[in-house]
């Protein structure tokens, strides 16, 4: 049963996941990027890693699909264009994504995977609190610095100059 | 949890079938139509409770009946139900210059995400769809939902006012996510979790054991999300995205039929939620105000449902009597008045917890 509906989350995650690449509609393409993002919440939940799929859809979802769908909106006439999915580079695109094909396979082969504890841990919130405020406690705060400085960047940037 | 409860049952029910999946699938299902049925009925509710308490703050009588045959029951009860039919037998139109595919997508994407945020709603101490670790934020998540769901709506109907209402209801759920979040955040560091039974139980033992009279700095958090609520469902004060004098109906203007009924209680669904969690952050869910007096499983169910009704009573109450803002009020409100006082309470109630050891 769990396994179905595994199968066909991850089903729907790749096939909205093409959507996005093969759609020829700007817009289109940043709707089907929402399921991928909702499929990708759905498989962390898979991995026991609730908190992680609730920011999935907080961050991704509720952030940055909305600011790709508001750029696109905003953007004069880029809605309606038509984008071309082929050009004249086929056999050296060709040659080159199989060679990327070739690495990807070769790396997902050879990494030793993290195995799945066989219970499930009881909550997960607690312990991800409590690693970024210990271990990761300086990462945390660079990473935070790093946003506020993004932000304030972006208010002196976005006010008009006089 | 219900899932396991209706799983349970139906296999002792039937037990030489026991741990069949299409058991597990009923279970799953069972809650979900119940909670359709739920909204169903709430929703007619709600509706003839705006209509009614609408009339009387206009010192109006509003809907009443005089009798049998087509005049809408005893009270004008039969109204919302005469409302409901009326919209879905009317024509649906799709208009020629609309983006069809996401014209379609639109209000089933806003309902979808007004109906799956109620099953982390608890309405007693085992009746609640999906207890989940990180139930609040999970509701915060799914709210993020809606703006796309407006967004393409007013995008799709390729109607200026439609893209005018989408544009300022997106910027307006976005900024108010922000104050709702900080004011929460505070009722987590009290509680220290993120279920929403946990910090039900935290406040268990009566009304003086609520996180609203747990220290000065909670009225203000609940305050401060219940006007950031009210922004998020584009409900007056704050119902610029749909304001008649401006914009005709905002993101719903090209809508109609079904799929504007859909629309329609998507917010009455969404206000029930928003109203569910303030009752469950702040007064205590579905524990009786009596301590153990009156805390019984139907008692409790009584108890979360009339604290939800009453707050949303006090939504239609302020839509009737409060005047709209304007956008650079509705702004200026969000980002220097509420997100600094709520960066100060959550320094207030780190300290306040700290002293109180």
């Amino acid at each position: 049963m769990t396994e179905v509906l595994f199968w066909f989350m991850a089903l729907f995650t790749i096939a909205s996941a093409l959507m996005v690449v093969l759609n020829n509609q700007l817009l289109y393409s940043a709707i089907a990027l929402l399921f991928t993002l909702f499929g990708i919440a759905g498989l962390y939940i898979y991995l026991w890693a609730d908190f992680i799929a609730g920011v999935q859809l907080l961050v991704y979802i509720g952030g940055i699909n909305v600011l790709i769908i508001f750029g696109i909106m905003l953007t004069n006439r880029i809605a309606s264009v038509r984008l071309s999915q082929t050009n004249l580079q086929q056999g050296v695109g060709g040659v080159f994504a199989f060679w990327v094909f070739l690495l990807i396979s070769l790396v997902i082969s050879k990494t030793p995977w993290y195995q799945l504890p066989a219970v499930e841990p009881s909550g997960t919130v607690r312990e991800v609190g409590t690693l970024l405020m210990t271990k990761y406690l300086l990462p945390f705060e660079a990473a935070s610095i790093l946003l506020l400085g993004a932000l304030i960047g972006a208010a002196i940037l976005s006010r008009e100059a006089n | 949890m219900t899932v396991d409860f209706i799983f349970e049952g139906l296999n002792q029910l039937f037990p030489s079938f026991a741990g069949n999946d299409i058991f597990l699938i009923l279970a799953m299902l069972l809650p979900f139509a119940g909670l359709f049925g739920f909204i169903t009925i709430y929703g007619f509710g709600v509706i003839y409770s705006e209509l009614k308490v609408s009339s009387f703050i206009q010192d109006k009588i509003g809907p009443m009946g005089q009798g049998p045959g087509l005049h809408a029951g005893k009270w004008g009860l039969l109204q919302p139900v005469a409302d409901g039919l009326k919209l879905f037998f009317k024509e649906d139109i799709i208009p020629a210059s609309a983006d069809k595919p996401l014209f379609i997508l639109a209000p089933f994407l806003i309902f979808i995400g007004a109906f799956i945020s109620i099953i982390a709603v608890p309405f007693g101490e085992k009746i609640i769809v999906a207890d989940m670790n990180i139930g609040i934020f999970y509701v915060l998540g799914i709210g993020s939902l809606a703006v796309i769901a407006v967004i393409l709506a007013g995008w799709s109907s390729n109607n200026k006012w439609a893209l005018y209402g989408g544009m300022r209801s997106a910027a307006q759920i976005i900024s108010y996510e922000i104050p709702a979040g900080i004011s929460l955040v505070v009722v987590i560091m009290l509680t220290s979790s993120l279920s929403m039974q946990e910090i039900i139980s935290y406040q268990a033992g009566g009304l003086f054991n609520w996180v609203i009279f747990d220290n000065p700095f909670m009225p203000i958090a609940f305050v401060i999300y219940f006007i950031s609520a009210l922004a998020e469902t584009n409900r007056t004060p704050f119902d610029l995205p749909e304001s008649e004098s401006e914009l005709v109906a905002g993101f719903v203007t090209e809508y109609s039929g079904a799929r504007y009924a859909l629309f329609f209680l998507s917010e009455y669904a969404n206000m029930f939620v928003v109203s569910a969690v303030a009752a469950t952050a702040f007064l205590g869910g579905w524990q009786s105000p009596f301590s153990d007096f009156l805390n019984t499983p139907i008692w409790s169910m009584f108890w979360m449902i009339s604290k939800t009704f009453f707050l949303i009573f006090v939504m239609i109450w302020i839509r009737w009597t409060v005047p709209r803002l304007r956008v650079d009020q509705l702004m200026h409100v969000c980002w220097k008045v509420f997100i600094p006082i709520g960066l100060f309470n959550i320094f207030g109630v780190a300290i306040w917890t700290v002293l109180r050891g």
